[in-house]
């Protein structure tokens, strides 16, 4: 019973963090997939998206900036208000250049946001960052929410405090993650309405010929401007949920460019880019690899030390995580260039009509 | 004017944000090169620039076990040039050439993939940590601190930092007399200008390019080698630190600008280390947590007002 315990919970936190993973790459769906944008900055939004969180959800801390203890959703709505603000102000300046320029610009402001984060100690903590980040369900169990409104209204701290006694410890995992799939479902279904709006078509129609779009009366800079900030606040709220899955952020470590910019792209290239079901299938993938490879990278380092009894395993395990990053990016090379849609490509012409045909096909039924 | 203001002026802010500004500027001439003929934002050459600096760091290491010698760390370069030359080869045929007709973005998309695979490589192979590049504390050059301090001027400054002016110099005379004088130089000034006009008029691109990406291996290697003698430690993320000032200068000179990335990446490191500079009151003007951050406010600022570089380099 035990074991199946633990298979269940490890079950449960891949979906947790695949998806996480699914809502980052669901907004850099609608910057990369819809737009055409090229942003090698996730980990920035989703940094600012974390940040926001932590400050104004945290109780009240001397290491910190507030923490202003406030609800939870309205962290997590101010963590994507926050990127937003920070991808319309870079976009603005770069969209109307050739898409290298906004990739420079946004693998910098990425740099800019964790070099803020890192410097700014009297905020944000610094190098050591914000821990006791309160996470959804998981919280209620804390004494300053149970104690307050409105679970007050239902029972005493004590009534509450006996009651998650007597729960398993793991009760709240279930929940958490079954939120986050219940807020990737959400975003899913909006991005699909978007897809085959009206809004959706103008974008293929920018993104595939752009001077087309220009002639026909398109505002492409605005409606591009408009793709990369709903795509950034889809990321930072992405980030609000990273923070609560681990709630202790750091800016070097957590933020890592490799571990989040870069699996996502291979997340979204690999998935179907221009396709948000192959973005959410993508992330739970990759992130399934990701996770297993590891598990799986960890025995076999045990088994060569348990059979060579005389190697020293250490620098093995160091350095395994490296070999993996690598592979994983050669994995990206040989979709790019072999398997350009990915697993599920582009439903083309995107309608809402049914009898779509696969990208590449300009004929209607 | 030259007491007490001068003495720390020059010798803790000019000359380091002028050595800074050397690095920077070796290692956009690729940048600028590759951005103006290949038309694509590599990303990768950051990284390129750090495993030059670690295959010299080997080569090193690996005379000093077997013959006993330590020999200089430019010495060692010449070699590691070599294999980082093969390395852009080898890149470009696998990664970047499959995409030369598709959209630019794709290729910018490889050598992004690049750049992660390179550093993953070097962090398995060289481990995570820093590693020694020099040992010891560099004194500053003391004939030309007797000189200058017998004028009334005393620099400080290590020879470290002198061989970097002189290579430095040496390099961009060198890489100014292969575009201007030579028919390759000349070759690649036009496919800058315009590919198909080039192509039209009989210059072999493929050769073009081969010969940009080995002036750019050798200005990465350079740029990563002096870095390493600079910071006299090696570390995985010396590349990616790199990357941002580096675009930042070749866009303030004008992609498909040598000189002007030459000029740029002077600009950008001595704005790095002046903007730590007490200016006002006795506290830096900005932290020195933030000097990345300038490099990448003048490239910010750049684009908003003249995408097209100081020196009219090409806008997209």
């Amino acid at each position: 019973m035990e074991a199946y315990l633990g298979l269940f919970l490890y079950f449960l936190s891949l979906l947790t963090v695949g998806g996480i993973y699914a809502i980052f790459a669901l907004g850099l769906n609608v910057q990369w997939g819809f737009a055409g944008l090229f942003n090698v900055g996730i980990v920035g939004f989703a940094a600012v998206g974390a940040y926001t969180y932590a400050l104004l959800t945290t109780a009240q801390s001397t290491f910190h900036y507030g923490g202003l203890g406030l609800p939870l959703p309205i962290g997590m709505f101010f963590g994507m208000v926050a990127s937003a603000i920070v991808a319309a102000l870079i976009g603005i300046i770069c969209i109307r250049l050739r898409s290298d320029y906004l990739a420079i610009a946004t693998i910098g402001i990425a740099e800019i946001i964790k070099l803020i984060l890192k410097n700014e100690t009297e905020i944000t903590n610094g190098p050591r960052g914000i821990n006791k980040i309160p996470r959804t369900w998981e919280h209620f169990s804390e004494e300053r929410f149970y104690s307050s409104w409105p679970m007050s209204w239902f029972n005493t701290p004590e009534g509450w405090e006996a009651f998650f006694d007597s729960l398993p410890n793991w009760w709240w995992q279930p929940c958490f993650a079954a939120t986050i799939l219940l807020c990737m479902y959400i975003i899913y279904r909006l991005l699909e309405r978007a897809r085959v709006s009206p809004w959706g078509r103008m974008m293929t129609a920018i993104r595939e010929n752009e001077s087309a779009a220009r002639a026909a009366g398109k505002n492409v800079t605005a409606r591009r401007v408009e793709a990369f900030v709903i795509g950034a606040a889809i990321m930072g709220f992405g980030g609000a949920l990273f923070a609560q899955h681990l709630r202790l952020i750091e800016p070097t470590n957590t933020f890592d460019p490799a571990k989040v910019t870069f699996l996502v792209w291979v997340m979204l290239i690999l998935g179907g880019s221009g396709n948000n079901r192959g973005a959410m299938l993508g992330a739970f993938l990759i992130w399934t690899i990701w996770s297993a490879s590891e598990l799986f990278i960890g025995y076999s380092i045990n088994f060569i030390g348990y059979a060579f009894s005389s190697f020293d395993t250490t620098i093995l395990e160091t350095r395994a995580g490296f070999l993996r990053m690598m592979l994983i990016g050669i994995l990206m090379q040989v979709i790019l260039q072999r398997y350009p849609g990915g697993i599920i490509p582009e439903v083309r012409p995107a309608s809402p009509h049914k009898g779509q045909l696969n990208s590449g096909s300009t004929q209607r039924e | 004017m030259w007491d007490a203001f001068g003495f720390e002026f020059v010798n803790f802010y000019l000359i380091p944000g002028l050595v800074l500004g050397c690095i920077y500027a070796l290692g956009a001439i690729g940048i600028t090169l590759t951005f103006g003929i290949l038309r694509f934002a590599n990303f990768a050459h950051g990284e390129l620039m750090m495993i030059g600096a670690y295959l010299t760091w080997t080569i090193m290491a690996v005379i000093t076990a077997t013959v006993g010698i330590t020999i200089h760390p430019l010495l060692a370069a010449i070699p590691a040039c070599v294999v980082v030359i093969y390395l852009f080869f080898w890149t470009d045929k696998f990664f970047y050439k499959p995409f030369r007709n598709a959209d630019t973005i794709k290729v910018v998309m490889a050598s992004f993939g690049m750049m992660l695979i390179i550093r993953s490589a070097v962090q398995a192979i060289w481990g995570p940590n820093q590693l020694t590049f020099v040992p010891g504390i560099a004194k500053p050059n003391q004939s030309l601190m007797g000189w200058t301090g017998d004028i009334g001027a005393m620099l400080l400054i290590p020879n470290k930092h002198l061989l970097i002016f002189a290579g430095t110099i040496v390099f961009v005379v060198v890489l100014s007399y292969i575009l201007n004088r030579t028919r390759i130089g000349k070759a690649m000034r036009a496919v800058s200008d315009s590919p198909e006009l080039a192509h039209v008029t009989g210059i072999d691109v493929d050769q073009v390019i081969r010969a940009t990406w080995i002036i750019g291996g050798i200005c990465a290697v350079a740029a990563g080698v002096f870095l390493a003698m600079d910071i006299q430690l090696l570390e995985t993320t010396m590349g990616f630190r790199m990357l941002l000032p580096m675009f930042a200068a070749a866009i303030l000179g004008g992609i498909g600008k040598p000189y002007g990335a030459v000029f740029g990446g002077l600009v950008i490191g001595l704005a790095e280390e002046l903007s730590a500079y007490p200016w006002i009151g006795d506290a830096p003007l900005l932290s020195p947590g933030y000097k990345t951050g300038v490099a990448f406010s003048i490239m910010v600022i750049m684009l908003i007002l003249r995408p097209q570089g100081l020196f009219k380099g090409r806008a997209f």
